[in-house]
C-alpha cells in the first residue's frame, strides 16, 4: 500500500461578489465538492479550461486559499487553514510553480537570492550552507553556476522556469502544484522542462499536481487525469481509462477541439478541403 | 494580376534588422515567400524566429529603428515598400488585414466594439453611417457573435477572449480583404474556443476566396488549418513544402527535431529536445538574447 501525498474530500469554494451601489451581491461557487487522492511519486493532471476551477483548486491544495468546506489532507493529516493557520512544516511540504516565468520572479532579485529566500525564511541554516544548497539546486535544474548572480530579465522563458522549479524544491517538498508550467514556453523548451521534471521527479520522488489546458502534454506526463468543468470534476481516472474510453460529454469534445498532428488526420482534411 | 507568376503576395529575400547596443540584430534574414489567393500559409517558429517581424514588415508597423530591406515586396503585382505612409494606408487594413495574438490588449478598451469596427468601415468605404451600422451587424452574425445587434454597444472588457477574437476577426474582414494575416490568432485562447476559431478563420477563408498566412509556433495548429508551411529559425527559412509532405517526410534536421518534440509523438519516458539534433545553421552575426 503506497502512501497518499494529497487527499481531498469534498472541497467547496464560493466566492461572494459584493453587491454596488446599484446590484446585489451573489455567490459563484467556483468548486462545487472536489475528491481526489494522489500517490507518493505520481502525477495528477488537471485538464479544464479558464474558469472551470482548476487554478482555485490550487490555490487550496498549496494552502494560498482556505475552502469553504470540506477536508484538505496532506500526508494524511488534515489542513485547517482557515480556522488556526498552518504550521511552517505543512507549508514546507507543498510548493507551486506558476504559469509565467516571466511574472514570478523578482526582477530586482538576483538568482541566488531567488533560491536563498526560502531557506532564510523557513529554515535556520548558516549562510555558508544556504549558499552551497542553493547552487547544488541550480547545477541541478541545467542551469550552471556563473547564474548565481545574474537578474532575471538575462534569461530566456525556459531558463526562468527552470528558475522557479529549483525554487520550489529547495525547501525538499513532497508535492510541487505546477500550475500550467509550459504553456508559456516554446515547443523545444517545454520538452526540456517536461525532460527536467520527470528527471526530478524520480531523483526526489516528488508527487505532482499538474494543471494543464494541453491535453498532448497531459497524455504525456500524467498518470492520473481529472477533467474539470465548472467547478466539478466530471472525468476523474487513469491516464489510459480517460484517453481510451472518455466518459463525459465535455471530455470528448475537449479531445475533438484538441489539434491532430498526424499524417492521417491531415490527409483527411486535405481531402474534405477537395471535396 | 501583373506579375508573372500571379501570386497574392511576393516577397523576395526579405531582411529586417535592429540597431541595438550589442550591435546589429538580424531578426529576418533572407526570406522569401509567396501567398496565393485561396491558399493557406503557415509560418512555424520558435519566439525569437522573425515570423512575426517578417509579416509586420510586409504591415508597416515596425517602428523607425528596424531596417527593412528586400529585392522586391509586391502585392497584387505592386510594389508595397517604396509606398508612401498615406498610400500604404490605403491597402493596409483594407486589402491586407491582420489579427494579432492578444485579442483583449488589441481592441481599445476606451470605446465599444462597435464603435471601433465603424472606424474601420470610415476609413477605407464610402458608406453611409446607417449602411455601416448594418455592415458591422452582418459582419458579427457572420463571426458568430451572438445578439449581434446588441454587442455593438459592447465594451472589451465585457467579452471573453473567443468573443473579443471573434471581434477582432470581424474587424479584419470588415472591408473584404484579399490577405489575412493571423498573428498566433489562438494562442491565448482554451482548446475549444481554439477550435472554433480556427474553423471560423477557416470557412470565412474559403468563403471570400481570401490568401491567409497563419503565423503560429503549434504544430496542431498547423496540420489543421494550412495547405503550404515555412518553417522558419532564426530569421532563416529552413524549410518549405507542403503540409502533408512536411508531416510525412521532414527533409530538415530542425523540422524533424520539431515534429519529434512533440509530446503526442513521444516513444520513451523521455522526450527527445531539439538540440538533441545536431544541424549546421550558419552563425549568427550580432546579439540574440
Amino acid at each position: 500500500m503506497s502512501e497518499i501525498v494529497l487527499e481531498t474530500r469534498g472541497i467547496t469554494r464560493d466566492y461572494h461578489i459584493g453587491g454596488g451601489f446599484f446590484g446585489k451581491g451573489r455567490t459563484v461557487h467556483a468548486l462545487k465538492g472536489v475528491d481526489l487522492k494522489v500517490e507518493k511519486g505520481k502525477t495528477l493532471a488537471i485538464v479544464g479550461e479558464s474558469g472551470c476551477g482548476k487554478s482555485t483548486l490550487a490555490r487550496i491544495m498549496t494552502m494560498i486559499d482556505a475552502p469553504t468546506s470540506g477536508e484538505l489532507l496532506i500526508d494524511g493529516k488534515p489542513v485547517e487553514i482557515g480556522k488556526k493557520g498552518v504550521d511552517p512544516e505543512m507549508r514546507r511540504k507543498v510548493q507551486i510553480v506558476f504559469q509565467n516565468p516571466y511574472g514570478s520572479l523578482n526582477p530586482r532579485q538576483k538568482i541566488g537570492d531567488v533560491l536563498m529566500e526560502p531557506l532564510i525564511i523557513n529554515e535556520k541554516v548558516p549562510a555558508q550552507e544556504r549558499r552551497e544548497r542553493a547552487m547544488e539546486m541550480l547545477l541541478k535544474v541545467g542551469l550552471q553556476a556563473e547564474h548565481f548572480n545574474r537578474y532575471p530579465h538575462m534569461f530566456s522563458g525556459g531558463q526562468r522556469q527552470r528558475i522557479a522549479i529549483a525554487r520550489a524544491l529547495m525547501l525538499r517538498p513532497r508535492l510541487l502544484v505546477l500550475d500550467e508550467p509550459v504553456s508559456a514556453l516554446d515547443l523545444s523548451v517545454q520538452a526540456q522542462v517536461l525532460n527536467l521534471l520527470a528527471d526530478l521527479q524520480e531523483e526526489f520522488g516528488l508527487t505532482y499536481v499538474f494543471i494543464s489546458h494541453d491535453l498532448s502534454v497531459v497524455r504525456y506526463i500524467a498518470d492520473e487525469v481529472m477533467v474539470m468543468y465548472f467547478g466539478e470534476a466530471v472525468e476523474y481516472g487513469t491516464r489510459d481509462a480517460v484517453f481510451s474510453d472518455p466518459q463525459h460529454e465535455y471530455t470528448r469534445s475537449l479531445f475533438a477541439a484538441t489539434p491532430r498532428a498526424d499524417v492521417e488526420s491531415i490527409r483527411k482534411r486535405l481531402a474534405e478541403k477537395a471535396a | 494580376m501583373s506579375n508573372k507568376n500571379g501570386a497574392l503576395l511576393d516577397i523576395r529575400n526579405l531582411s529586417v534588422e535592429f540597431e541595438t547596443a550589442g550591435g546589429t540584430l538580424r531578426a529576418v534574414d533572407g526570406v522569401s515567400l509567396s501567398v496565393d489567393a485561396r491558399e493557406v500559409l503557415a509560418i512555424v517558429g520558435e519566439s525569437g524566429s522573425g515570423k512575426s517581424v517578417s509579416m509586420l514588415a510586409v504591415m508597416g508597423l515596425l517602428p523607425w529603428t528596424a531596417k527593412v530591406k528586400a529585392d522586391a515586396m509586391l502585392f497584387q503585382g505592386r510594389d508595397i515598400m517604396n509606398l508612401s505612409p498615406a498610400e500604404r494606408r490605403k491597402i493596409v487594413g483594407k486589402d491586407i488585414a491582420m489579427i494579432f495574438q492578444e485579442p483583449i490588449a488589441s481592441l481599445n478598451p476606451c470605446f465599444t466594439v462597435g464603435f471601433q469596427i465603424d472606424e474601420t468601415l470610415k476609413m477605407h468605404t464610402n458608406l453611409t453611417s446607417r449602411q455601416r451600422r448594418d455592415r458591422t451587424v452582418e459582419l458579427f452574425e457572420a463571426v458568430g457573435l451572438p445578439n449581434a445587434a446588441d454587442r455593438l454597444s459592447a465594451y472589451p472588457h465585457q467579452m471573453s477572449g473567443g468573443q473579443c477574437q471573434r471581434v477582432m476577426i470581424a474587424m479584419a474582414i470588415a472591408c473584404d480583404p484579399k490577405l489575412l494575416i493571423a498573428d498566433e490568432p489562438t494562442t491565448a485562447l482554451d482548446v475549444t474556443i481554439q477550435k472554433q476559431i480556427l474553423d471560423l478563420l477557416v470557412s470565412i477563408q474559403v468563403e471570400k476566396d481570401m490568401g491567409m498566412i497563419m503565423i503560429t509556433h503549434d504544430m496542431g495548429v498547423v496540420a489543421e488549418t494550412a495547405d503550404r508551411v515555412i518553417v522558419q529559425y532564426k530569421g532563416k527559412k529552413m524549410e518549405e513544402a507542403d503540409v502533408l509532405s512536411l508531416f510525412e517526410k521532414p527533409q530538415h534536421p530542425y523540422t524533424k527535431a520539431l515534429l519529434s518534440a512533440l509530446p503526442e509523438n513521444a516513444t520513451g519516458d523521455r522526450l527527445p529536445t531539439v538540440s538533441d539534433f545536431v544541424f549546421d545553421e550558419a552563425p549568427q552575426t550580432g546579439a540574440r538574447p
